[in-house]
């Protein structure tokens, strides 16, 4: 049932991109070391976020995001008491004060902006609340998760913690084919594309070090923001020599190896 | 009389030591629970190796060995030598925390590296209250669709036999398509 935990061991962006696999719907709530954050999602896409008692309502993000006049922003909060977020959006853009791309990129600048601040925290108890969504007469936006994770993973990382995610630089890459993970959508820095360019499960990532002139701090938090993204997984590198296979079995005859597994399937069964 | 082993790995107290315990035929050998005091665990610690054992008779002539590693990190240069010869192994991960993920997840990866044998990973204690739901334990560990993830409960047989079987499924399943 539970999906809840401390940031100390699995972090925020560990949580987006469990979010962005799964396709979750329902709302993340962290308690932070000052505030709450709420951070709603559907279909595994960002649709909403507040955080502690931060006045974020439409008009107040629409001001901060120079979208509306000190004197227009006044005299809506002065007088819009009784009308919503969603009424007030209409309004204002059947009045030409706005368009309906100005409130999506305002309200998707923001909510980035909550995100950010929750990559900060590095402790926090949370939870993920299936199917809460935010309060109706909010507007929602659905953006993407991989760029944030992206940014997420590059902040960085305790030597020790990369080691234990990337244990073996003996290990090759592989691009997933998880439908939707497209990498042009994907904002990669310079250092990240040449990673890339070298990724196939022929080379080891200590070969693409090398070619890339990176050193293994460099090269494992580059492989590791990208295995966060859901981008790549590790596999064994293509046509590297098998050594621990000769003596799995007391016999190297095929058929006398599949009766042995086949016996073993037969006790198991019978115990 | 030939003998063949599996390896169950994972972080301390993922449920290894009562995972071979719920199908070994001898009591499995395993001194870290017997630890109480840290007085006396520094002497047991000198002394002797905390490490699971158990062991499963096929019929007159076929052994399976169960090995679970050792616990403590500065054991973990057993790990290569324990996985040398496994048919497979079994990566356990105590759902209900997710604080040991992070350490799952490099289990699995030093084990892949050592040896290219199947595996499967075991979400253990999935009877326990916290427990995480096996979808979102599969993203967690950052497990390909293909892994078997498997529900598990260490202290159930049925579940253990369940987990044993489906990674001899993946065995004779590699050996088929001719791996
Ligand atoms: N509720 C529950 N407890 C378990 C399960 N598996 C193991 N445990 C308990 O978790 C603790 C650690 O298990 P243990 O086998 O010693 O872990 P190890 O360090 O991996 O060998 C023990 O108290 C076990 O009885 C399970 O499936 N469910
Ligand atoms: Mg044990």
């Amino acid at each position: 049932m539970a999906l809840r935990g401390n940031l100390r061991d699995f972090t925020i962006t560990q949580l987006l991109n469990l979010i962005n696999l799964a396709h979750k719907t329902g709302t993340l709530i962290v308690d932070g070391p000052n505030e709450t954050a709420q951070v709603a999602f559907r279909e595994g896409k960002l649709a909403y976020a507040a955080i502690g008692q931060e006045d974020n309502s439409l008009a107040t993000i629409l001001h901060k995001g120079s979208k509306l006049t000190a004197n227009q922003y006044l005299a809506i909060k002065q007088r819009s008491d009784h009308v919503s977020d969603k009424e007030l959006g209409l309004l204002l853009i059947n009045a030409g004060y706005v368009s309906q791309e100005d409130i999506l990129a305002s309200l998707q600048q923001y909510f980035i902006d909550i995100t950010r601040r929750l990559f900060t925290w590095v402790e926090g108890f949370f939870r993920f609340e299936n199917d809460m969504l935010p309060p109706e007469d909010r507007i929602n936006i659905r953006l993407d998760l991989e760029n944030l994770i992206i940014e997420g993973s590059r902040q960085l990382r305790e030597w020790e913690q990369l080691q234990d995610e990337i244990p073996s630089l003996e290990m090759a890459l592989k691009f997933t084919d998880r439908p939707g993970a497209n990498l042009r959508n994907i904002n990669l820095s310079v250092e990240e594309w040449r990673v890339v360019s070298y990724i196939t499960p022929k080379n080891t990532i200590s070969q693409i070090a090398k070619a890339t002139k990176m050193n293994e701090l460099e090269i494992r938090r580059i492989v590791y923001g990208l295995l966060q993204a859901g981008l790549v997984e590790i596999v064994r590198p293509e046509g590297a020599p098998l050594p621990m296979t000769s003596n799995m079995f007391p016999t190297q005859d095929k058929e006398e190896q599949k009766s042995l597994v086949n016996r073993l399937i037969k006790r198991i069964r019978s115990m | 009389m030939q003998t063949v082993k599996m390896v169950v790995t994972g972080p301390f107290s993922a449920g290894k030591t009562e995972f071979i315990q719920s199908v070994s035929e001898i009591d499995v050998v395993s001194t870290e629970r017997k630890i109480s005091s840290d007085g006396e665990k520094m002497v047991k610690e000198a002394t002797t190796v905390a490490m699971d054992f158990g062991r499963i008779t096929v019929d007159e002539d076929l052994v399976l060995y169960l090995f679970g590693t050792p616990g403590q990190k500065r054991f973990d240069f057993m790990w290569e030598i324990l996985s040398e010869g496994m048919l497979g192994f079994i990566v356990m991960v105590d759902s209900a925390r997710p604080e040991t993920f992070r350490e799952a997840r490099g289990i699995l990866q030093t084990f892949r590296a050592y040896a290219p044998t199947p595996y499967v990973v075991a979400a253990n204690k999935q009877d326990a209250e916290d427990a995480w739901e096996v979808d979102d334990m599969r993203h967690a560990l950052r497990l390909d669709s293909k892994i078997k993830l498997l529900p598990c409960v260490a202290t159930n047989r049925k579940s253990v036999k369940t987990v044993l079987l489906e990674l001899l499924y993946s065995i004779l399943a590699e050996m088929e398509s001719g791996g």
